[in-house]
Order: structure tokens, then sequence, then C-alpha cells
């Protein structure tokens, strides 16, 4: 019998799950994936939001303004990714002029700081790319870029740390309140819990009807994004908004924390919750708008382009607290942008409510630090040649385009909840992110991760159980 | 008395000669198109008995990667070639393995040899 | 900080006809930095034949063609080290390497050869919309997976570019057992060599679908098909000619880009069209001391004019440094202003781009490659407005790099020349 499980390993449920791990409780992350952060999670803009966007007064303010600023203090100690490098809501319309305006108050009322109007020249001169129908912009210095996926890699690890369980390809079939707790039934087996927290994406609206009869509708709202390569990193500074509209925030242009360009993403609302394919339509449009905003793309240096679902709850709010006709079953659902930046508070309310009806004792030797994964290129020379002295494989260059070691993959694979695919290595190291998207180094990744976990070539997947990479030796074909 | 003209690219050299090879009820009478000799004799074989080199891997056991390249010594019949691959992926050589020792004596019957092109 | 004549980096074709070819000229400290497990590059993986034609009259495979000059490589006793990845080069000729034994260290040369070869581009940069399952492989990839570690990547394969790796794999994946459906090529003409459509296609009944792309792709975690698309002339896809294709494997052969990182990284003037090295007639970079050859110069169809090339830069690297011995301020360089090469109407680049006349040979091969395919045309070449040679030849292709010699006693003739123009004439 578990305190409380948690339905969902991305950055949201992660996030809780660290939380809950500072407290004297039993708890388990139950991912129908074989990782974490296989969801929304991996694919998205990145963004920090500064949080003038959100509707003043909602709970998507409050927890994007919060959680923007725990950010800083999370991402020293457990090593994340993060520069707060700033964003512009920019004008292309004389007539939209006042909505720039109507932003500036909205962020000023949900508690952003440093926002201010800019006109066209101190546009420019902050970002000398922004294109000619630029007429003026809203300038938020706090808003910032993550890397998502170590984000959420390290709320997770740091919650396996501190004790919380993790239960991979573990899919949520029913869920049944007998006798005052919960039996959460998977596909391997039943789990007893006293709470169950639903963080289960553009699922949690199947997770959550299982349980309550105030039915919830998640739509999966698909994001196209195209990626550039880093020699168009610099392209733009700060993040580049184009003013929201009805589906959200609209295109971006923006650096990456690791110094490509992402442009993204489209809106649009699919059936399929599976649905993650990019379409020739979205790529088309993506690359229009971004143009609207933004001049001399270098579009040419794409080197990938994929999409992404965000839960879109139709009041356009989180649903974050307890099911009022099942005690116990906490929601954390609607999690679309500002889902990100919200995070980490997310993570401090849901502990909240359970609060509420759980006493929960503090722990005493609860670790807050995370060691992240030594990226070995950003060493001195004589750092790294010490550490290859005492760890020859840092001398060893698996991926050529990021120059990513083989020390790092092995650390990627041993560490808690290490990797267990390619693209578990891909989100934790960047081999296999590079420009020639892991074309040189596919071969090379999969003999280590062979030889590490102990399995054969023939069983090393991309991702997921079925994406295996090779059908079999040589004259398997026959 | 038939003639057929077929048209053909040669194979010999990267080049690819554009031939054509004039038959009488199935024999040879002539040859255009080739700069050099050996598009003349690939095109006569090539409308009576065409023949390919096939080049494939072979397992190898104490080398330093688990295959080596193979080749067959001189061209065999087309119709032989999967003939041919059959009887590579049964074979397993050991190392030391060196360039042109010969892997198969008389593959798939053609009496051609099987032969490495890679030193292990 | 070690000291060292000559670096090659990369110890494929191109480095190692470099070497041998500074070490026969005379240079002793020559020193290969390759970063896999053996000499020979992408050789290694090309079991096919074809190779060698030019330079040893025999038609050769990948591995014995580079198992030639690794054996004069070791006859000459030419230093090389394995495992080892070149991380950067400075301006000033410094070469930093790494390995697990050394760490990180550094090589001060008194010239460098660049001979890293190229990479395949990947579907990102087509930007195929659909899903990303596993099964998507560059043919190279697919190729050393089969060759070097002997695993196969499907069994069910559509190939996506008809260029020589596209056509060498759907044979060798048909060898191995795979059904290989079709081979689609975006443009109206096949990228690879004839004799490849013969005997990879045509031999296994392969059919080739030109003016096609793939619009979609389907499957989320392995591949499950793929959708076909005939392009109209805007190069556009038409929605009514769409096909959809089951299989597992999709391999790509859409373009090989030389590999210039290290070369970006000290500031070498680059040439957009090839996005190699901008070079002389010595195939030295805007950096003297640092020459190109190879793929990583000019992506090249036959591995013989590599070796050609590569021979050059090595002996061009021991002029260069014997020249620095006795005229270390180069004086003799700044005399006259070089030649400029025009590559134009139907000629999309030259190697070299520019002709310093003092320092150039006898004769002089320029290798360029056009960006259509022309029948019954004229290369034609002229020295400033005057045409000078104009050779008709029957077909000429992209995927068919050509050549012209120069002649260095014919252009000093020609006074004050200031361009060579290379251009494809039809009469």
């Amino acid at each position: 019998m578990y305190d409380v499980i948690i339905i969902g390993a991305g950055v949201t449920g992660c996030s809780i799950a660290r939380e809950i791990s500072k407290y004297k409780v039993s708890a388990c992350v139950v991912e129908k994936e074989e990782d974490v952060c296989c969801g929304t999670s991996k694919a998205n803009s990145a963004i920090m939001h500064a949080g003038f966007d959100a509707a003043e007064g909602s709970l998507m303010a409050r927890l994007n303004v919060r959680g923007s600023e725990m950010i800083e203090t999370l991402a020293t100690n457990l090593e994340i990714p993060f520069i707060r490098n700033g964003s512009l809501v920019v004008c292309t319309n004389e007539e939209d002029l006042p909505k720039l305006q109507d932003l500036y108050q909205r962020g000023i009322a949900n508690g952003v700081k440093d926002l201010v109007v800019l006109n066209r020249e101190e546009s420019v001169r902050l970002e000398p790319n922004l294109s000619d129908q630029v007429l003026g912009s809203l300038y938020a210095p706090t808003a910032g870029i993550i890397c998502p996926f170590t984000m959420t890699f390290a709320f997770a690890e740091n919650a396996s740390q501190n004790g919380v369980e993790f239960k991979f390809n573990t899919i949520v079939e029913n869920i049944h309140k007998r006798n005052g707790c919960y039996e959460v039934k998977t596909n391997h087996g039943i789990l007893e819990t006293k709470y169950v927290v639903n963080a289960a994406g553009v699922y949690a609206d199947v997770v959550h009807n299982m349980v309550s009869r105030d039915k919830m509708k998640i739509t999966a709202r698909r994001g196209e994004y195209c990626l550039l390569d880093k020699s168009a990193g610099s392209h733009v500074s700060k993040t580049i908004f184009a003013l929201p509209g009805k589906y959200g925030k609209g295109v971006l242009v923006a650096p990456t924390v690791h110094g490509n360009l992402i442009i993204g993403p489209t809106a649009a609302d699919i059936e399929d919750k599976e649905g993650t394919n990019t379409t020739g339509a979205g790529l088309e449009e993506l690359l229009q708008k971004a143009g609207n905003t933004v001049k001399n793309l270098p579009l040419r240096q794409t080197i990938t382009s994929f999409a992404g679902l965000r839960a879109h709850e139709d009041h356009h709010e989180f649903i974050i607290k307890e099911a009022e006709d099942s005690s116990g079953f906490i929601d954390a659902a609607g999690m679309e942008s500002p889902g990100l930046t919200s995070a980490p508070a997310v993570g401090e309310m849901v502990v909240d409510i359970i609060k509420n009806t759980f006493q929960m004792e503090k722990k005493t030797d609860y670790i807050a630090v995370r060691k992240g994964i030594i990226h070995a290129d950003g060493l001195t020379v004589e750092e790294r040649n010490e550490l290859i002295k005492r760890k020859p494989e840092y001398g060893n260059i698996i991926c050529r385009c990021e120059m990513i070691s083989e020390g790092e993959i092995l650390d990627a694979i041993h560490r808690p909840l290490g990797a267990k695919s390619l693209d578990g290595v891909k989100r934790r190291v960047r081999a296999g992110a590079g420009r020639c998207q892991a074309g040189f180094c596919t071969p090379k990744t999969m003999e280590i991760l062979s030889r590490e976990l102990h399995i054969p070539m023939e069983d090393i997947v991309k991702s997921g159980v079925e994406a295996k990479v090779v059908i079999g030796k040589n004259r398997a074909a026959k | 008395m038939s003639v057929e003209k077929r048209d053909l690219i040669c194979i010999g050299c990267p080049v690819g000669c554009n031939l054509t090879v004039t038959l009488e009820s199935g024999s040879v009478m002539k040859v255009e198109g080739n700069t050099c000799p050996k598009g003349d004799t690939y095109a006569r074989k090539e409308v009576t008995n065409p023949t390919r080199i096939v080049t494939s891997t072979v397992e190898v056991v104490g080398g330093s990667r688990p295959f080596i390249s193979v080749k067959t010594k001189n061209d065999i019949p087309k119709e032989k070639i999967f003939e041919c691959m059959e009887e590579i992926k049964k074979v397993k050589v050991t190392s030391p393995v060196h360039i042109g020792d010969v892997i198969i004596e008389n593959v798939a019957g053609t009496g051609i040899s099987i032969v490495s092109t890679k030193n292990a | 900080m070690e000291n060292y004549d000559i670096v090659v980096i990369g110890g494929g074709p191109a480095g190692l006809a470099a070497a041998a070819s500074a070490k026969e000229n005379g240079c002793e400290r020559i020193l290969i930095l390759e970063r896999d497990n053996e000499l020979g590059g992408i050789l290694n993986q090309c079991i096919h034949n074809g190779f060698g034609l030019h330079t040893f009259k025999e038609e050769l495979t990948g591995p014995e063609y580079a198992d030639r000059f690794i054996k004069k490589v070791t006859e000459l006793g030419i230093e090389y080290r394995l495992h080892t990845m070149v991380m950067d080069i400075s301006e000033d000729k410094v070469v930093t390497a790494m390995n697990r034994e050394r760490g990180l260290f550094t090589i001060l040369a008194k010239a460098v050869i660049l001979a890293m070869g190229c990479r395949e581009r990947p579907r990102g940069a087509l930007n195929i919309p659909g899903y990303r399952p596993a099964g998507i492989f560059s043919a190279g990839t697919a190729q050393r997976l089969i060759n070097i570690e002997g695993y196969m990547p499907g069994k069910e394969v559509v190939i996506l570019g008809s260029g020589d790796i596209g056509l060498i794999m759907a044979r060798r994946m048909t060898l191995e057992g795979a059904r290989v459906k079709v081979v689609a090529e975006l443009l109206p003409f096949s990228g690879g060599l004839k004799r490849n459509i013969v005997q990879c296609l045509d031999d296994y009944n392969i059919p080739l679908k030109l003016r096609h792309t793939v619009v979609d792709i389907d499957g989320k975690e392995r591949l499950k098909g793929v959708t076909l698309a005939q392009v109209g002339e805007d190069g556009k896809p038409i929605k009514e000619t769409e096909e959809y294709i089951p299989c597992d494997t999709l391999l790509l052969s859409v373009g090989l880009i030389p590999e210039n990182e290290l070369s970006n990284a000290c500031k070498i003037k680059m040439e957009p069209v090839t996005s190699g090295p901008l070079v002389n007639e010595s195939l030295e970079t805007s950096i003297s001391g640092i020459f190109a050859c190879g793929n990583v110069l000019h992506v090249h169809d036959l591995v013989d004019y590599v070796s050609e090339e590569a021979a050059l830069a090595g002996k061009n690297a021991v002029k260069y440094i014997s020249a620095m011995e006795t005229d270390p301020s180069d004086t003799e360089k700044k005399q006259a202003e070089p030649i400029q090469l025009v590559a134009t109407e139907g000629v999309r680049y030259t190697v070299p781009a520019v002709i310093n006349l003092n320092k150039m040979e006898d004769s002089l091969i320029v290798r360029f490659r056009v960006g259509n395919v022309f029948q019954d045309s004229y290369i034609s070449v002229y020295y400033d407005e005057e045409r000078v040679m104009h050779r008709k030849k029957k077909i000429m292709a992209p995927g068919e790099m050509e050549e012209i010699k120069l002649q260095r006693d014919k252009l000093i003739q020609f006074k004050n020349l200031r361009t060579i123009t290379v251009k494809i004439e039809r009469e």
C-alpha cells in the first residue's frame, strides 16, 4: 500500500514526486512509457514564461509567476540548464498596438517584474533580426529558456534519490475506490494507495473519468516545431513571440539553451491522443508565421522537425484540485502552456492539497541537490585531462556533432532512472541531437547500450518497446 | 532470320557507355557505342550469358569486427547470385584472414572462389 | 605541445594519399589523426567493387583500395593515431585532439591537411512530415550497420534518393534477404552512376520512380509505411498521386555534406556551393599552410580522383613548408593578383577557385560539376573574354564530376589574365 501514487512521469508528475519525496511517505510514479519525459515534456517550446499572458487572477498566472521565481534556485541545485534570456512579444499591426498595453497591464497585475513596452526602434536595437513589420514590443526580462528534458530528469532523479519508486511500461487501466483507499489496476497488477495524483497529460481526462462522475475533457492540441542548427542559434537572443491569439501564444522564434534555434508551435486540436506526427501543412504554416516576426530566418539550417501534444482543457485553466466526488484523488490536469514553467509550483500546490487531509512528516535527510551529467566539452583542458586519467571513457568521443563522450553516455545509462534507449540517451546527454541527427553515433550508442544493459543489439530501441532499431543480425531478413 | 537490337548500359567501369547490340537469331552480330574493348566483351556476355561480381560479408571469429568483406574472385552467372549468397551466409572464418585468402573454393558450382577483401 | 611538420586530419582515402605523397616528397614528420579504430575511412564499409580503375587499372572493393594505401603508409613508416578525435584547429595551426590514452593534447604543425570527409544529410533537413519512428536510416548508417556491425536494419525497404549510396544499398539489402520495394528520386534524373542503375536496380527488378518523394511517414514506434507522391515542375508534391507503401525501413540517400566543423572553427573561407573550403591551385585554403582534399573539399564520385587530389595536397604542403623555411615572409606570394575561376551557366563550382600563376605546376586539373543534365553540349573555357577551349561532350550530369586540364605555359602567354570562366554552351 502506497501513500501516494502519481500517474504520469512528465515534468508535472516528476515535480510532484520530488515535492512529495521531502516527506516521510511512500510514493510511486506510474508511467505508461519506458522512460521519464516521454510525452508533452519532451516536445514543447522549452520556455519559462514570464507570466503576463495568463488571465489575470487565474491559477495559470499565479503558478506561472511562482514557477518562474523558483526556477533559478532549482536550476542551481539540480543542475538544470536555464538561461533568463528575456522575451519580446512583437506587434506587427497598427490596430493591435493597444493589445501590447493590455498584456503589459495584465503582467503587472499578475506580479511580473520589469516589464516594459518598447517602440520599434528600441525593439530592433535589442533584436536586429526583427521583421520590418514589427512596430513595437512588450519586453519581459524575466522570461527564460530551459532544457525541458533535464528539468524532468532532474525532478525524477531527485525524487528517486529520496525514495520515490518509479514503475515504467505500466498503464493504468482502471481505478476503484474501496474501503477508503484506491485500487489502481495496471497491466502489471493492482497497486493500492491512499492518494492518487493524476498527472497523465493528454490522458488526464481518461484517468479522471475512471474515478469521478464530473467528466473531464482534455483535447490534444498538436504543436509542430522546427529546430535549426547551432549556426543559426544567435539569429535572435530573446524569445520572440507574436501577439497571442485564440489558440494560444502562437509561433515563437527562440534560441534554445543548447544553442539551437527553435521555431514553433502551430496549434491544431486533434482526436488522436498519440498524434505526434508533423504534417506538411503544419510545417509550412510554421515557417510562414515565423517570418512575420523575424526576418532572414536561415531555414536551410533546419536539422529536424517534431510535434508535441498539449493537454488543453476547455476552460483554458489548470485543474489542480481534489475531485469533489472522490476524496484523495487529485488532478493536476490541463497542463498546457504555461505548464512547464508552472511545474515547480504545481508540485508545491499538490503537496499542499494532500497536506489538508494527510499529516505528512518532513524528512530530515532529504537530499536537495542533484549532480547532473558532466558536460565534458565544457570543462577546461586541465579538468578534462584529469577526468580522462581517472575515467578514460571521457576521452572517447561518440557523438561527433555535439562532442559527447562515452563517459557521459555511461553516466546517462547508470544513474538512477537511467537511459535504456537511444532517445533516452539523447535526451539526457544530447548524443544524437546534433546536425547529423544520430547518423554517425547510432551504431556506437547502440553498442554501448547493449554492452552496459546486457541486452542484445537486436533489442535496442529508439524509444518505446516496439521501436527496435535493427531486426536482427545479418541474414535475419529471410 | 530475326534481327534484334538491344540497348544496354555497360557496367564494365564507372563511365557507363550506352551500347547497342545487334543480334541475329540469338547470336551477337555487332556491338556499337563502346569506348574500350571491355565494353564489347561486356555487351556480348550480357546478352548471352550475363555475369556479375558479387560482394558481401562473412562472419569472422577473432577479428576486431564481427564480419569481413568478401567478393567472388571473378564474375559468376547472374542466375547464381542468390545461391552464392546462401553459401556465403553459412560460412564462418577465423582470424587471421588476409586479402585474397580463399573463403569458399567453388561457390554454387560456378568454379569461382569467394575471396576475402579485408585483413582480419 | 608536440611538433610535427604535417598533421593530416582523417585517415581515409584522402588522408592516406596525402600523407604518402608528403612523405614521398621529402617530409619526415607526418602524423595522421583518425577517429575510427582503423585506417581506411568510409572505404571500410564500401564493400562493393568499382574502386581503383584509374589508380591501379584494376577494379577493387573499397577495403582493398584502402589496403593499398594503408600498406603504403605503413611501408613509408608514417605515424598515425587511431581512436583520436580532432577537437579544434587554430589559425596558427595548433591542432587539438583527444583520445582515451593521452586525453586532450595539442600539436603545433607547420602545415595541416584537412581530409575529414563528409556526412549525410538527415531526414530532418528535408522536413519530411510524419512520425519519427525507428527504421529510418541514412543509407550510410545502414551500410555501416550491415557491413561493419553485422546487423540488418529491416526487411521491407523503401529508399529515397537515387545517388550511388542509395543504389548500392538497394542491392546490398536485397542480397541480404530484404525486399526493396522502390527507389524514389526527387529529380527527373538519377544522381548515381548508370552502371549502378543496372547492377543494383535493374538486376533485381527494383523500380525507380523519378520525380517522386516521400510526403508522409507512418508508424509511431517502428516504421509502418511511407507515402510517396509525384512532384510537379515546381518541385511540390501532387496530392492526387499519393501512394501508401507499407515498409519497415526507409533509407535516405539525399545528399552528402562536407564535414567542415573544424574548418569553420578556424574561420577558413568557405565556398557556399560545395560547402567546402575555398582553395587555390595548391589546394591551400584561405589560411596559408592549411590544405584541403577529398570529400571535405568537395564531394567526389570516384575515389581515384580523391587520391589524385590528395597527393597534390600532400606535395604542396611539403612545398609550402620548404618555402616558409627559405622565405618566411612569403614575399613571392605577394607578387601577382591571383586569377579567379568563374563557374557559370551550367557549371556550379570549380575546385580550385583561384590560381596563383607563380605557384602553379606545369599543368593543373580543374574539377567541376554541372547543375543539370546536358546532352551534346560543350565545356567551354574562356581566358578573360577569349574562348580557349570548346570541348563537346555527349552527356554531362550533376552526379558525375568533370575536369579540364590547364597548362601553365598557355596561361603565362595571356597578358594580365584576370579570370578563367568555365561554362556549358549548347553550340
